[in-house]
């Protein structure tokens, strides 16, 4: 049996490094506070790492099968006997990975940031930010209870909002913190209704039994598939909105808007959240729902076609742009849609579940060189001063480590064999070929499209131009990051090489069990040879300085303008906020309140204060008046009498 | 601390003893020893109130005490506490520290003010052991006066207007309420006597036709208080006139009394009109919910903003009692408590940042966060609370309120919950647009380079309802368990005639 008392320390420590350093640390010893959150983090990922391989290895598998285990579960707050939000710790093989997987980048990132972060007088809160972050995410991904998803989901947001907004006093990144707060929140809104809707039909807001209840045969499954709204059913719409909050945190169509601007963050927070943990939490909550989704055909395909629409879109714009990070963002959400599309064309058992289990495998393999990427990206604006790839050029020469470490991971992100992402991204597109043809063909576009912008970029860092410091300044010119930067590009570059070894149709499946998966040499060829091309064609285009570039992007103005402004969504986005939420709803709401509502019970004041005002002046202490007032009096109740009575 | 009386007397001595201060000094430290030991004693009657209830006593009201007040009418003081009191009277308790250390820079008229302030407390505290209508009444009036002559005589801006505002309109419903009561007290019939007595009401069993012309009153007299739509129009002037205590203590207390009122005396008593006019409450919280939500979008006055926020966030309470569920109902009281001490604390920085800098615009305000850090943190956590961050009290009231209403499957319940779900998206719009600008962001104004942070009693106030805010919305259950079998009691009075529909 596992021994679980460690367990809980592995998102437990986090908080606590949390709580002291923003308490305690940034008061007092500020200097120390990176050290303390590094220290706290390798303690957490060592467990983790202890963990994963007692779970794969000793207890995890019964009879040939992965199971789910509860390791901890509190309840929370009990709404009825079978209601209630439980904070769990549920151990699954895709639970096990993803702690891995976010402890170790995390941990990654917090070494790195010891060098980037170096001399910025905020760095303990900083560190106090990651820490918040990497629990939240630990958090979720633990989660016993659709609840506690939610409820890690927001924490997740908010930290991703403090973390963006970290250099608070730059409009731009304040703007950008609102901006990935409310879209996601948004989209949040979908995940709360779908919790609702959900947890209405089965009773229950615990995983296991939600999942089993809705899987098999029975008064839930029954109840949930027949009843129906415009046209779908409950669970359609349970899955749905479930998923349009998986599409929010994971940048999908229509709801990547906020992913580029979050760049405005510091780069290691971008490799972070925005490369390898955070935005994958819309996958990761669509495979722990993943028995669910198999049940309603509709919802998956929803997920595939939402996925493979934002890669191939991300890839083309991708293609245009000229700031680094936002090349590396829309390479995120492209690569995301791919985890998205191999879970939206994945069955559940067996072979069938390939897609399922490639999903992972990218998933895996993804976090690892996205976040080399971003690393590496960060080390060339640290040393350039600069995002744009304009101001870039020749870098080879200056930064040598940095130089072998990118090239690896774009070989990585383009599909080039042996690299970590071949093996995923081959596995998606067999389990593609198998299950939808016009998915496969997109996705063997997107995949060339990848290969191509990745060494657009590559080629416009490293090679093109000379580099000329526009600084004259000795202390620019420092050469190569500080050893605590490059160590960790080291680390990940090596397991870049190495990753795509790992079997995961052993260890990570949609029912728990393995499988065998044959390599399938036809399927492998075609996607490599296109990849080669098109780095290829980058190399023509941008390995040298020429106007090859500009020509091609002339000759399809429209295209590449529309690209470049991203497709217009963030001015169809401000239209609808700007122009509808304040211009239509918020501008009346509160001209009503002013005029209306307001208006109204300033009217009852005047009308009452005029009245008075006129009546008042019969009170005029004149003893004349009274007495005209006194005989009319008398004479109104003689008229009356006699009309009475006589 | 069983003996409930003493928490109006310690009120009253205390509001004396600071009659006979002879300095400002005294009178701060009376007031503010006072209140600690309200405080004090507010958590005691918790826990004495929680290990009774674990002891197996399974009357309705505990600690009960009765004293015959006027015999021709009946009118007994007649008071006790079940656990949605408990958690209201630690609410007040807490509102009344935070609310009396943020006024320790009041210069004018200092003693007045903060005699006027405890007198406002005693009356929160009566009104919330009460159990005896008339008495309660007569507790929602000594709340009542105290506003006007704090907003009109300390208050900023057209003050006049807006304590006379308020204290018209709060008024109106004082009358409405009374004459609720009223009737109530004219249609019960206890061995030949009319009563006051609410428990006793509960079970007169009268008559729905009634009921029908009584629960109007009481429900619209009580939800005057809490920001009912369309009888909100109090609330934006009157926050905003307010000085920044009587702010606290408006939102954060006096709201509360109305949603208490609501739902101990209107649903509960009259609980088949309540069923019938439901739909009604649903449709006006609702619409009080979408549409405070967006006027506060437009504001541009950060004491406005909160004021109209303040009116979205009640809708949530009076929801939760319109949807007859029990757990609807436990999210109505939960998120009374949590936006009592959410919303004092909003106010409370907010008076901070006016006086330090002397505007409230957000086009004024900038980068604050740079030059008072303490200042801008309990902003935005504050803020956070109000959007519905989980961890803080906010998402503990607002999902427990959304979960209960769930449970009414037909399309209107449905659309209601739904838009107010809505509602929580554009919170967090004004809330980061007002965080964003004000305290985030380049700073706006060389002077405020030159600002202090918050000294010891701001920080002692922040600190102390941060606690409370986090209290819920880590640990929600204890105040959850606290609640639930009152709600109970409250359902199964209201299910008494049939399955709600």
């Amino acid at each position: 049996m596992l021994s679980q008392n460690y367990i809980a320390l592995i998102p437990l420590l986090p908080i606590i490094s949390f709580l002291f350093i923003g308490l305690i640390g940034r008061a007092y010893f500020p200097k120390f506070c990176g050290l303390i959150g590094t220290l706290s983090l390798l303690i957490s990922f060592s467990l983790s790492a202890i963990l994963a391989y007692q779970f794969f290895f000793e207890i995890g598998k019964v009879n040939g099968v992965y199971q789910k285990i509860i390791a901890l579960k509190y309840t929370w707050l009990q709404f009825t006997p079978n209601i209630a939000i439980d904070m769990g710790i549920l151990l699954d093989p895709i639970s096990v990975m993803m702690i891995v997987i976010v402890t170790f980048i995390s941990l990654m990132v917090h070494i790195y940031s010891l060098g980037y972060m170096h001399g910025d007088h905020r760095i303990s809160t900083y560190y106090t930010f990651l820490s918040l972050f990497t629990f939240s995410m630990l958090g979720l991904v633990l989660s016993s209870n659709i609840f506690q998803i939610y409820i890690f989901w927001e924490l997740v947001g908010v930290s991703s909002f403090l973390l963006i907004g970290y250099y608070y006093d730059k409009p731009s990144a304040v703007a950008a913190s609102k901006k990935a707060f409310i879209v996601t929140r948004f989209a949040d809104l979908g995940f709360l209704l779908g919790i609702l809707v959900l947890s209405y039909y089965s009773e229950t807001l615990d995983f296991q039994t939600l999942i089993q209840r809705l899987t098999t045969n029975g008064t839930y499954l029954s109840g949930i598939a027949t009843a129906s709204f415009l046209g779908a059913s409950a669970l359609t719409w349970g899955l749905m909105l479930v998923f349009m909050g998986g599409a929010g945190k994971s940048a999908m169509l229509p709801f990547h808007i906020w992913l580029p601007d979050a760049m405005e963050g510091p780069t290691p927070v971008s490799a972070l959240i925005h490369a390898a943990t955070m935005v994958v939490a819309g996958v990761y909550l669509v495979a722990r729902l993943f028995p669910v989704f198999v049940m309603c055909p509709i919802a998956l395909d929803i997920v595939a076609y939402v996925g493979i629409i934002s890669s191939l879109f991300a890839a083309i714009i991708a293609c245009t742009q000229t700031d680094i990070k936002r090349v590396l963002a829309y390479s995120t959400m492209s690569q995301i849609g791919f985890m998205m599309f191999a879970l939206g064309v994945s069955g559940y058992a067996g072979e069938e579940g390939t897609g399922f289990m490639a999903s992972m495998f990218h998933l895996f393999t993804h976090a690892i060189f996205k976040a080399l990427l971003f690393l590496g990206a960060g080390s060339v604006i640290h040393y350039v001063h600069s995002n744009d790839m304009k101001d870039m050029g020749g870098l080879r020469k200056m930064m040598p480590i940095t130089h072998i470490t990118f090239l690896l991971a774009c070989l990585a992100i383009a599909g080039i064999p042996p690299f970590a992402g071949f093996f995923s991204k081959e596995e998606i597109l067999t389990a593609c070929f198998h299950a939808n043809k016009f998915i496969f063909g997109a996705a063997v576009l997107t995949a060339g499209l990848t290969a191509f912008y990745m060494f657009r970029l590559y080629f416009n860092i490293f090679w093109n131009k000379d580099f000329k410091s526009h600084h004259t300044h000795e202390e620019h010119h420092h050469g190569e990051a500080p050893k605590s930067m490059l160590f960790p590009l080291m680390i990940l570059a090596g397991l870049s090489v190495i990753a795509g070894f790992v079997p995961f149709n052993k260890f990570v499946t949609a029912d728990g069990a393995g499988f065998e998966t044959e390599f399938h040499l036809g399927f492998a060829i075609g996607p490599v040879l296109l990849a080669i091309a098109a780095i290829l064609l980058a190399w023509k285009m941008y390995a040298k300085e020429n106007s090859m570039s500009d020509n091609v992007s002339n000759s399809i103005k429209g295209l590449y303008t529309s690209a470049y402004r991203k497709f217009y969504f963030d001015e169809i986005y401000l239209f609808i906020t700007q122009k509808i939420l304040f211009n239509l709803i918020g501008r009346p709401a509160a001209w009503v309140d002013k005029n209306i509502f307001d208006g109204l019970m300033n009217l009852i004041a005047s009308i009452t204060e005029t009245v008075s005002g006129s009546i008042k002046t019969y009170q005029s202490g004149k003893a004349q008046d009274y007495a005209i007032y006194f005989f009319a009096g008398t004479l109104g109740f003689v008229l009356l009498f006699i009309y009475l009575w006589i | 601390m069983t003996n409930l009386s003493i928490l109006i007397i310690v009120p009253i001595l205390t509001a004396i003893a600071v009659l006979f201060c002879r300095n400002t000094m005294q009178i701060k430290w009376t007031s503010f020893i006072g209140s600690i030991v309200q405080l004090c004693m507010a958590s005691g009657l918790m826990f004495s109130y929680i290990s009774e209830r674990a002891l197996g006593n399974t009357a309705q009201m505990l600690f009960q005490q009765r004293y015959s007040w006027y015999s021709a009418l009946n009118i007994e003081y007649f008071v006790g506490v079940d656990g949605i009191s408990v958690a209201m009277i630690m609410l007040t308790s807490f509102v009344v520290v935070a609310g009396i250390l943020i006024s320790w820079s009041v210069q004018t008229l200092t003693k007045e003010f903060f005699f006027l302030l405890l007198l406002l407390s005693v009356g929160a505290y009566g009104f919330f052991i009460s159990l005896d209508l008339f008495t309660m009444f007569f507790f929602l009036e000594v709340a009542v006066i105290p506003k006007f002559l704090l907003i009109a005589v300390w208050g900023s801006g057209k003050k006049e207007y807006s304590a006379m505002k308020l204290a018209l309109m709060l008024m109106g419903g004082s009358v409405f309420v009374l004459i609720g009561l009223l009737t109530t007290y004219f249609n019960t019939n206890i061995n030949g006597l009319h009563t006051w007595d609410l428990l006793q009401v509960a079970h007169a069993q009268i008559p729905l036709q009634t009921q029908m012309y009584i629960f109007p009153f009481l429900f619209v007299g009580f939800g005057v208080f809490t920001a009912l739509f369309p009888f909100h129009t109090w609330v934006p002037d009157g926050h905003s006139s307010a000085p920044t205590a009587a702010s606290m203590f408006l939102a954060g207390i006096s709201m509360k009394l109305g949603g208490y009122g609501a739902l101990r005396v209107a649903t509960y008593l009259m609980p088949e009109a309540a069923q019938e006019y439901s739909w009604i409450i649903v449709l006006l919280a609702t619409i009080a919910i979408i549409y405070g939500s967006f006027a506060t979008l437009m504001q541009k006055d950060l004491k406005y903003m909160n004021a109209y926020s303040s009116i979205s966030h009640c809708g949530f309470i009076l929801l939760g009692i319109g949807m007859l569920t029990k757990i609807a109902i436990i999210g109505a009281v939960l998120q009374m408590v949590s936006h009592g001490v959410m919303t004092a604390l909003f106010f409370g920085a907010i008076g901070m940042i006016y006086e330090r800098t002397h505007t409230r615009q957000l086009s004024d305000l900038g980068g604050l966060l740079k030059v008072m850090p303490f200042i801008g943190t309990v902003y935005v956590i504050t803020g956070l609370c109000s959007l519905g961050l989980p961890g803080l009290s906010g998402f503990v009231a607002e999902m427990t309120v959304f979960v209960g209403a769930w449970q009414r499957p037909d399309a209107f319940h449905r659309t209601a919950t739904i838009l107010a779900a809505a509602s929580i998206v554009v919170t967090a719009v004004y809330i980061l647009r007002a965080a964003g600008k004000a305290v985030m962001g380049p700073i706006t104004n060389q002077h405020y380079l030159e600002l202090k942070d918050a000294n010891w009693n701001e920080k002692f106030a922040s600190v102390l309802l941060i606690i409370g805010i986090l209290a819920i919305g880590i640990a929600p259950f204890w105040l959850y368990n606290l609640i639930a079998p009152d709600a109970q009691i409250i359902m199964e009075n209201l299910t008494r005639g049939g399955i709600v529909n």
